[in-house]
């Protein structure tokens, strides 16, 4: 079947008072890894469980693969969900944890074995089936859940901040561990997040949301290098927002700023002083006080190693193209 | 901190031990009416024999066991759904409910039991609103019955099993319902196979604050029953007031104490497992 595997139409959901979502439209292609990114309170997480069935939708449909979902209850649809909080079932093993789907639909044992055990392969936790969730490190439980929700070949699988509750250093190997699954079973994944590097690093599209709405959507380098308003510029990323004509802005990111002691040779340029640095080994970020206006923030990469180029206080000019800019209006 | 520590073993010895060691004494002592009081001190165990050989004591067990298990029964029917529904309601009302299902204990039991009497009699509130309603001309007289027995009993002692029922339930993560059904469990199964085994603590405990003390019941089966139930509180009541014989009533006493003790040493176990768990 082609066409979208998820399609949302002018979905709205209040609970209360207050709007969760405000009316969304949005189209996610298969095999896609999407990622709905925004603050707390931003609606993706009301979003995410409209999908999942957990909660109705006050207006609008869902479509997942032609189907409509309105009022079909979470147990028929072809959606599976990874937990924020896992919400592995502490009275099983991990082996009746990841088999539980294959049990409700009426599998065979033997064929429930044998894909319980495929889906601990597949995550790597092969031999640990007889383990109860509390016997089991935070890493090795989120690898869990995500063979029980893989293990039914689901249309799609929901991700909840898949690696809110990972520490650092284990993040950063399971967002590659996400991405290979993803790629390797051509499933369609759809996650929700409030970090941005998770998104960016992740997702093959991604929409950011901010109060129930979808501010922008695209791929990770246009949301980065084109973001539609000043929300977005300073949400995704880090952005010197400058003024240049009554509602009309330009977003400049740090790194395309050039930092020079005499006049560079690009289009635009302005003098001022260096009244921050801060010094992250490979790259340093000045702050520069361009004379009592703006204090603009630029990232240069520190390919010498022999000496600091600047210092505190150095008059400095700064310079930028024509193109590194994007203009906004709102 | 010594006197602290010997402080409860104190208390136990004195309230527990001794007064346990004289019913154990009285037991094996023989009945004689003429002395005062009414035994003879001894090593006999013709209260044991008695109360094992003759059909009415082991009809009074049999009887009190079977009225327990029955009450317990409807006390965890009605009761699950009661804490399941204090648990799912929201924060704010859940200390109001819980105070509604505790009110009762704010009235001394004895006129609640007595009020229940009222309510029961021939020509009591019940009877007389059926007469009055027209919905039945004659209604037969529950007061007396084995129905009003566990009517009491249910009554009772129903808070003592939602209380642990709603302890449980309220712990649980309701997200695991949420994975049951997102993994394709219909409501009937994902409770089945989450809520219920995940609740059975609390189902065993209340299960047994609510048997434990039926079997021994003694108030309830003597004001609401009448004298067609036997159960074996009351026995023990008529042994000891009635028919001045003490060494059978504390017999009674010491088979109730034995009979008891395992289901005590259950709920301890299963209160101890608990309490590793969290």
């Amino acid at each position: 079947m082609s066409g979208p595997i998820v399609k949302i139409d002018g979905v709205a959901k209040s609970f209360g008072a207050v709007q969760a979502v405000a009316g969304v439209d949005l189209e996610i292609a298969r095999g896609e890894l999407f990622a709905l990114l925004g603050g707390s309170g931003c609606g993706k997480t009301t979003l995410l469980r409209m999908l999942a069935g957990f909660e109705t939708p006050d207006s609008g449909r869902i479509v997942i693969d032609g189907q409509d979902m309105t009022g079909v209850p979470p147990h028929l649809r072809p959606v599976n969900m990874m937990f924020q909080s896992y919400a592995l079932f502490p009275h099983l093993d991990v082996a009746n944890n990841v088999g539980y789907g294959l049990k409700r639909e009426g599998v065979a044992k033997t064929e429930i074995a044998e894909r319980v055990a495929a889906a601990l392969a597949l995550v790597k936790l092969d031999g640990l089936g007889a383990r109860r969730p509390a016997q089991l490190s935070g890493g090795q439980r989120q690898r869990v859940a995500l063979a029980r929700a893989l293990v039914k070949r689901p249309k799609l699988l929901l991700l909840d901040e898949p690696l809110a509750a990972l520490d650092r250093k284990l993040r950063e190997g399971t967002r590659f561990e996400l991405v290979r699954l993803q790629e390797q079973l051509e499933l369609t994944f759809v996650m929700v997040t409030h970090d941005q590097e998770e998104a960016m690093g992740m997702a093959s599209r991604l929409a950011v949301m901010k109060d129930g709405r979808i501010v922008q959507t695209g791929t990770p380098h246009d949301v980065y290098e084109r973001p539609a308003t000043r929300f977005v510029a300073d949400f995704i990323g880090v952005a010197n927002i400058l003024q240049t004509a009554p509602r009309r802005w330009l977003a400049l990111r740090p790194e395309k700023i050039v930092l020079a002691a005499n006049r560079p040779a690009t289009a635009h340029a302005a003098t001022g002083k260096i009244v921050d640095i801060a010094y992250e080994g490979d790259r340093s970020l000045y702050r520069v006080a361009i004379g009592n206006g703006p204090v603009m923030l630029v990232a240069q990469m520190n390919t010498e190693r022999v000496r600091e180029s600047h210092r505190r206080g150095d008059a400095v000019w700064l310079g930028w193209s024509d193109d590194a800019g994007q203009p906004l209006e709102e | 901190m010594r006197l602290v520590i010997a402080l409860p073993y104190l208390w136990l010895v004195v309230f527990f031990l001794l007064p346990l060691g004289l019913v154990l004494g009285l037991s094996l002592a023989t009945n004689a009416p003429d002395l005062a009081p009414p035994v003879e001190l001894g090593l006999s165990f013709a209260s044991f024999k008695l109360l094992f050989t003759d059909d009415l004591y082991l009809a009074a067990w049999l009887s009190s066991l079977r009225i327990a298990a029955t009450s317990t029964l409807v006390c965890l029917l009605l009761g699950y759904p009661m804490a399941y529904a204090i648990a799912r309601a929201t924060p704010p009302r859940r200390p109001l409910l819980l105070m509604l299902v505790i009110l009762p204990f704010w009235t001394s039991f004895l006129i609640r039991v007595y009020a229940w009497m009222g309510l029961l009699a021939e020509n009591g509130i019940l009877n007389q609103f059926l007469r009055w309603s027209g919905l039945m001309s004659d209604p037969g007289t529950i007061l007396g019955t084995e129905w009003a027995i566990h009517l009491g009993i249910v009554y009772a002692y129903l808070p003592f099993m939602v209380l642990p029922l709603y302890t449980a339930l309220e712990k649980l993560d309701w997200s695991l319902l949420e994975a049951a059904s997102d993994l394709g469990a219909r409501p009937l199964p994902a409770f089945l196979t989450v809520t219920l085994p995940l609740s059975l603590p609390g189902i065993v405990a209340g299960c047994l604050l609510v048997f434990i003390p039926a079997v021994g019941e003694f108030v309830i089966p003597d004001l609401l029953g009448g004298t067609r139930t036997l159960m074996i509180g009351k026995v023990l009541w008529d042994e000891f007031f009635t028919n001045s014989d003490w060494p059978l009533a504390s017999a009674v006493a010491i088979c109730l104490l034995i009979l008891l003790v395992g289901p005590i040493l259950l709920f301890q176990r299963q209160q101890q497992r608990s309490l590793e768990r969290t």
